[in-house]
C-alpha cells in the first residue's frame, strides 16, 4: 500500500450563482446551488473541495469570492478555487474570502510569469496550475483554455515542465476527451504527466466507476482524484468510493 | 456560559477567515487584528501563516510584532502558530537562506528531505492527510494538549515543504510521517504552542484540537 493517502476530492463546476455540469466541458446544465452541495461533501468526507467558475475567464469578474464565504462558512476542508483568475490581487482576494489555493489556467498560459508571481507571494502550495488537455492525432496532448474553447499550440508535458520550474505546486489536470463522458480518466495522459512532474497531480475528467479511480491511482499515479457529476448525480458517494478504494488496498483518510 | 475570546494575527497574509470560522465554531469570540495593542491585552492569540518564511517574517517585523509577540509570550498568554505560523515560533529557518525567527521556542526549520530510503523521490511540497503518531522512543501524554481526545488514527491536513524541528525533544507532542522523514506536527513549550497541519481545514479533528486549544 502507497504510504500517502490519496485524496478524493469533490469538482464543482460554477457558472454565475449555480453548480453545473457539463459533457467535455460544453452543453451545461444547472444542477443546483453549490454551497448546499459543498456541505454535503464535506459531511460525507470528501478530503478537498474544488470550485471552478467555467465562464468568468470569459466575462470577466465572478460571483466566486461570495460563494467561497459563504462556503467557509461551514466547510472545514481545504478549498481550492479557479476561473478567471490574472493577477495576484485577484488571488489575495481569493484567498481572504476563504480560498486555500487558486487554479489558473487561461491567464497563466496567456502570461506564464503569473505562475511565478503567485508562488512568490503566497507559497507554490497555493499555486494549482490548472491544465485543459486534448488529445492530438500523434498520440500527444495539446493544452486548451478557457473551458476547452481555446487551443494554444503548446504540448502538455512541456507545459508541466514549464509549471513546475516556474513555481507550481500541484497540478489540476482535466482530460477534455474524457470529462463528462462517464468513460474513465484518460489514464496515458495522468501516466505521461505523472512521470515529468515531481509535484503532486489531481486527475480530473471521466470518473463513471470506481475502477477507473482504480487505474488512475495504481497506473497513472495521480495523487488525487477531483470527482463532479459521479457525485452531482449520485452514480456513487464519498463513502462508496472511500469504502471500495480501502478494499483496492488505496491508502485512504479515515473518516468518522 | 461565556464564549471563550481569541485574537487572530492580522499581519496582511493568508486565509484568516477559515481559522476565524473554526473558532466560531467552537462557540470562540473571535477578532482578527493587526492593533498591537489589541495583541498585547488579548487573552489566547493565534498566529496563522501561508506562503514563505522571510516574506512572512519581514510583515512582522515591519509591524514591529517580533518583540510584542515576545512580551505576550512572556505574560504566559496562550499562542497557537499554525504552519508557518508554528515555523515563525522557532530560532531560525534555512528556507531560501538563514532567517531568524521569533526564538520561542527553540529549533530550526528545515526542508523536508526529499529522497525516500527507496531510492523514490518523495513530492514536494508534502500537500494531503496524514495520520498525526506520537513521537518514537519518547512516551508523550496528548491529554492536556492541543491532541486530548484524538489518537493516532486521526488524519489531519498539511501543506508545506518545510518542518519545524524542536532543538528539546520534550517540546515535540507529535508527528507525522512522510516517506522516511518524521515530521514534527505538534509542538509545545508552555503556553507557546504550533501545529504544522491546518485543524481548520481537517474536518472533525481539527475543529476538535481548536476546541482544545480554547480550554487551554
Amino acid at each position: 500500500m502507497k504510504h500517502k493517502k490519496v485524496r478524493l476530492i469533490s469538482r464543482l463546476d460554477i457558472k454565475g450563482p449555480n453548480l453545473i455540469k457539463g459533457i467535455h466541458l460544453e452543453g451545461l446544465r444547472v444542477i443546483g446551488d453549490p454551497q448546499e452541495y459543498a456541505k454535503k461533501y464535506y459531511l460525507q468526507g470528501a478530503d478537498e473541495l474544488i470550485y471552478i467558475d467555467i465562464v468568468a475567464s470569459l466575462y470577466g469578474r465572478s460571483k466566486l469570492p461570495e460563494i467561497v464565504s459563504r462556503t467557509v462558512e461551514e466547510v472545514f476542508i481545504p478549498l481550492t478555487v479557479g476561473g478567471g483568475i490574472r493577477s495576484v490581487d485577484d488571488v489575495k482576494e481569493l484567498l481572504r474570502a476563504g480560498a486555500d489555493k487558486v487554479a489558473i489556467n487561461s491567464a497563466a498560459v496567456q502570461r506564464p510569469d503569473l505562475i511565478n508571481e503567485v508562488s512568490r507571494r503566497f507559497g507554490s502550495q497555493c499555486m494549482v496550475l490548472s491544465i485543459e488537455a486534448k488529445k492530438q492525432t500523434d498520440n500527444t496532448w495539446e493544452v486548451y483554455t478557457d473551458s476547452g474553447r481555446e487551443r494554444t499550440g503548446i504540448d502538455v508535458i512541456d507545459w508541466t515542465k514549464e509549471g513546475v520550474m516556474r513555481g507550481a505546486g500541484e497540478i489540476l489536470l482535466t482530460s477534455i476527451d474524457a470529462e463528462g463522458t462517464k468513460k474513465g480518466f484518460d489514464i496515458d495522459l495522468i501516466k505521461a504527466v505523472t512521470e515529468v512532474t515531481n509535484i503532486p497531480v489531481i486527475a480530473s475528467g471521466g470518473m463513471g466507476s470506481f475502477s477507473h479511480l482504480e487505474d488512475a491511482i495504481k497506473i497513472g499515479d495521480a495523487d488525487a482524484i477531483a470527482m463532479a457529476d459521479i457525485l452531482h448525480y449520485e452514480r456513487s458517494t464519498i463513502p462508496l468510493i472511500r469504502d471500495a478504494a480501502k478494499k483496492a488496498e488505496i491508502n485512504v483518510r479515515e473518516h468518522d | 456560559m461565556t464564549s471563550k475570546v481569541v485574537t487572530i494575527i492580522d499581519y496582511g497574509v493568508g486565509n484568516l477567515l477559515s481559522v476565524k470560522r473554526g473558532l466560531e465554531y467552537n462557540n470562540a469570540s473571535v477578532s482578527i487584528t493587526g492593533d498591537p495593542d489589541k495583541i498585547l491585552k488579548a487573552e489566547r492569540l493565534v498566529l496563522p501563516g501561508v506562503g514563505a518564511f522571510a516574506n512572512g517574517m519581514s510583515e512582522l517585523n515591519k509591524r514591529d510584532f517580533i518583540d510584542l509577540l515576545s512580551a505576550v509570550s512572556l505574560k504566559g498568554t496562550p499562542i497557537l502558530g499554525i504552519c508557518l505560523g508554528m515555523q515563525f515560533l522557532l530560532d531560525q529557518s534555512e528556507e531560501f537562506g538563514i532567517t531568524k525567527g521569533l526564538g520561542l521556542i527553540p529549533g530550526t526549520v528545515q526542508a523536508i528531505q526529499p529522497m525516500a530510503q527507496d531510492g523514490k523521490k518523495l513530492k514536494i511540497p508534502h500537500i494531503g492527510w496524514s495520520n498525526i503518531i506520537k513521537p518514537r522512543d519518547q512516551d508523550v501524554n496528548w491529554s492536556g494538549t492541543l491532541l486530548e481526545g484524538t489518537d493516532e488514527t486521526s488524519a489531519v491536513y498539511f501543506v508545506h515543504s518545510f518542518m519545524a524541528q524542536p532543538a528539546i525533544s520534550n517540546h515535540l507532542i507529535a508527528g507525522c510521517l512522510y516517506g522516511d522523514n518524521f515530521i514534527p506536527a505538534v509542538i509545545q513549550s508552555e503556553n507557546i504552542m504550533g501545529c504544522q497541519f491546518h485543524p481548520e481545514k481537517s474536518g472533525k479533528v481539527g475543529l476538535k484540537m481548536l476546541d482544545n486549544f480554547l480550554g487551554l
